[in-house]
């Protein structure tokens, strides 16, 4: 019997852009930034050379109840923000707890809950320390939260595989479907580290763009004056279902997850291979999977993130694995508007990737003023780009700090 | 100063109220933390902390067990205020 076929069927997200789906979408359409300058004294007090992130839009604070931010930390608020949109967005189908399933992956876990114990032992000791500690910090967190919400009893797992980790989430949620584990599986990924720690060490790897003066430009991917990421925070969750289960209660159907490639570099612990065999690999793997090919890519939203390096071995892989096809592939780096959000981009950036696919439109890319002479692809830039009618696909690049490589293909339905 | 049992209630009910999301009028004194308010241990232990750091008592764990009520917590706390 042929492995099940997987389509989505729900979208959510809490990003700097925006609370939801549609605002957030709304927003990067409009080519809208989410970088903004830090309301604190971080800076000054801890000689930070940074002094903005893209903040989340709206606060979890404005959704959640009060006892749920308090016993959970924000990057599990933000998952279960973008669950329960996603989860209502695909119709709260009804399903055997027993056949769903939640993968929610954190880069980096709870790290605001990990240092507000830390400061709090210090201060004040052992007795003064939370209970519920030890649940908020770990970073399987977000995905049990879920699973508790929902009743999902066919597996909560959490991969970590840092900025990729939201995609690899998905693909794992993809593989569950097929393996025949699960009918519906909830998944993607979030972050919350705009915390000083956090700020401090990224910029201490040099990362980190010090566009202090003009946050809004200052995450500019495939600019020659780019100058490093910007840091950003919240969540995507999408709702991944059997074709067979969506169809037999009608589900409306954004479109196929038809492809997960997966690889690693095992070359260095932070910088891509510059010969790009491992991202290479995964588009490829994820095209052989989709039955798709060259041919057939009308749209990838790139991994891009605003570095010198990383920018550049992308879209040098794209072209080697597409050649003369990646002419007609509609390039889109929407970290220029929404900043990185680490464990939750891979997610968002595939929800970006399956609206672009619905709608027919591949989001811009902003703040690109002096394209670098060496980018290989075609850019979307300032404005959106229409893509075309018929039977298509489109691949979401997702890559992680340890050589970590994710590609997700979504097909047209 | 010491508190009143009056205030010791209507300080633990704040507290309670943060923590689980009640109203703070439905911890009344006559109320089980597990049967009637739902409380699971760790929660328990989340109020006590809290309770500790408001009313400047210490509470020890192995008196945790024996309060049943909220008016049990409220004598505890208003009698360990020495």
């Amino acid at each position: 019997m042929p492995a099940p076929e997987v389509v989505v069927t729900g979208l959510g997200a809490t990003t700097p852009l925006g609370g939801d789906v549609p605002s957030t979408w709304t927003a990067a359409l409009a080519g809208e930034s989410g970088a903004r300058t830090l309301d604190n004294d971080w800076s000054e007090r801890y000689e930070i050379p940074v002094t903005f992130a893209a903040t989340i839009k709206v606060s979890p604070a404005e959704v959640l109840s009060r006892p749920e931010t308090k016993r959970m930390d924000p990057s599990t608020q933000y998952a279960l923000v973008a669950a329960r949109e996603a989860w209502a967005d695909a119709g709260s189908p009804e399903v055997d707890g027993d056949r769903l399933g939640t993968v929610v992956s954190s880069g980096i876990g709870g790290i605001w809950t990990t240092l507000d114990g830390w400061d709090l032992l210090r201060e004040r000791g052992a007795r003064r320390m939370l209970p519920m500690t030890v649940p908020m910090l770990m970073p399987n967190s977000p995905t049990a939260y879920v699973s508790l919400e929902l009743g999902a009893r066919a597996g909560a797992h959490a991969l970590v595989s840092a900025c990729a980790s939201g995609a690899e989430a998905i693909g794992y949620g993809v593989e569950m479907i097929r393996s025949g584990r699960a009918d519906v599986v909830v998944a993607g990924g979030t972050e919350a580290t705009i915390h000083p720690m956090p700020i401090a060490a990224f910029a201490a790897s040099r990362t980190l763009s010090l566009r202090n003066d003009d946050p809004q430009g200052a995450s500019r991917p495939y600019d020659v004056d780019r100058d490093g990421f910007v840091l950003g925070e919240g969540a995507g969750v999408v709702v991944l279902e059997s074709a067979e289960h969506a169809a037999a209660r009608g589900a409306r159907v954004y479109a196929r997850l038809a492809g997960v490639g997966l690889s690693s570099d095992a070359y260095h612990i932070t910088s891509p291979d510059p010969d790009g065999r491992g991202q290479v690999a995964a588009m490829r793997r994820a095209l052989e999977e989709a039955g798709a090919t060259g041919r057939d890519v009308v749209h990838v939203n790139a991994h891009a993130t605003s570095t010198k390096v990383g920018d550049l071995t992308e879209t040098r892989s794209i072209r080697t694995l597409l050649g003369a096809d990646a002419d007609h592939v509609q390039l889109s780096a929407t970290k220029s508007m929404t900043g990185h959000l680490l464990g939750g981009a891979g997610a968002l950036e595939t929800i970006f990737t399956i609206k672009a696919v619905a709608e027919r439109l591949a989001p811009p890319t902003i703040n690109v003023t002096n394209p670098d002479p060496e980018l290989q692809v075609p850019l979307v830039r300032d404005t959106p780009a229409p893509l075309p009618a018929g039977d298509v696909v489109a691949v979401n690049n997702s890559f992680g700090f340890g050589g970590h490589n994710v590609a997700l293909v979504v097909a047209s339905v | 100063m010491a508190h009143t049992e009056q205030e010791v209630l209507a300080g633990l009910a704040e507290i309670v109220a943060e923590e689980t999301g009640l109203p703070t009028d439905a911890v009344a004194l006559e109320k089980s933390f597990t049967d009637d308010l739902d409380i699971d241990s760790l929660s328990m232990m989340t109020i006590v902390t809290h309770a500790e750091d408001k009313f400047g008592v210490r509470i020890p764990d192995e008196e945790v067990k024996n309060l049943t009520t909220v008016g049990d917590a409220v004598t505890y706390i208003t009698n360990a205020q020495g």
